[in-house]
């Protein structure tokens, strides 16, 4: 087993043992302070997967932005004062049934699957290579993705100061 | 056993199995963005997997890009409504908001 092996391992745990938190634990901060813990490890695994920009734009945009967001959302819709900021849960024999088919059946099939491996190229810095491919070939979307980004910023304005 | 593009996407299946747990079981309505946060980050991890060990090039980075600007873009205005209805119901339980249910 070589360092590559135990890093994925380490980064895998990690990912899944906080998502695991964040889906069972009764208190919303609780909850969203391990969604960092997520975050990062799936920031973890897109290095191991030679995708450094992606993760770094991981880190910023979901740890330093959405999180911060969802955070002042706990806070803005709870009651600081109260001690217990706790959430219920429903549906919860239906769900563990019907998640744990749902997953079974997913596993088995991504494990059985007769993947095709290409064989795979040293890991290069992949900064420049996007930027070349965001403004020739993915030049429209990268516009049309401004355009909503300034839609929701203007939507989410206008929603929320009513 | 090495580790493949097998272990990435059983990472990823677990992800969005606890993300679709945490949509149908939360009561509150920000976990259930949460549980929504963790199908688009399995998704990603998908994208970026194939992308690096297909003959795809660079199109899954780019994908996930995307992937994270509207998941950036679904939290603000999620979030936005939330707070509306946190104004006008003052509570934000999925199973208490059903003015609409005759």
């Amino acid at each position: 087993m070589n360092y590559y092996d135990l890093i994925f391992y380490l980064f895998a745990a990690v990912t899944i043992l906080s998502a695991l938190m964040v889906v069972t634990n009764r208190n919303i901060v609780h909850s969203a302070f391990y969604l960092l813990f997520t975050f990062f490890g799936v920031a973890g695994l897109y290095v191991l997967l030679a995708a450094d920009f992606i993760a770094i734009v991981q880190l910023i945009v979901y740890v330093g932005g959405i999180l911060i967001l969802l955070l002042f959302g706990v806070m803005l819709t709870n009651k600081i004062t109260n001690v217990e900021i706790r959430t219920g849960t429903i549906n919860l024999v239906p769900a563990v049934i019907g998640v744990g088919l749902l997953a079974g059946a997913l596993l088995a099939a991504v494990i059985n699957a007769p993947w095709k491996i290409n064989n795979i190229e040293q890991a290069v810095p992949t900064t420049n290579i996007l930027g070349t491919l965001l403004l020739q070939e993915y030049l429209l979307i990268f516009e049309l993705l401004g355009i909503v980004l300034l839609i929701a910023l203007i939507g989410a304005a206008s929603i929320a100061r009513k | 056993m090495t580790v493949g593009l097998t272990h990435f996407l059983v990472v990823s299946t677990l992800l969005f199995s606890m993300g679709l747990y945490a949509i149908i079981t939360r009561k509150n309505a920000i976990l259930v963005l949460m549980g929504v946060e963790l199908i688009l980050n399995s998704a990603n991890i998908n994208f970026v997997a194939f992308s690096r060990f297909g003959n795809f090039g660079y199109s899954g980075h780019l994908v996930a890009l995307f992937v994270i600007v509207l998941a950036a873009a679904e939290a603000a205005i999620a979030l936005a409504i939330v707070l509306n209805i946190y104004k006008n119901l003052s509570t934000v339980n999925v199973d208490e908001i059903d003015n609409l249910r005759d």
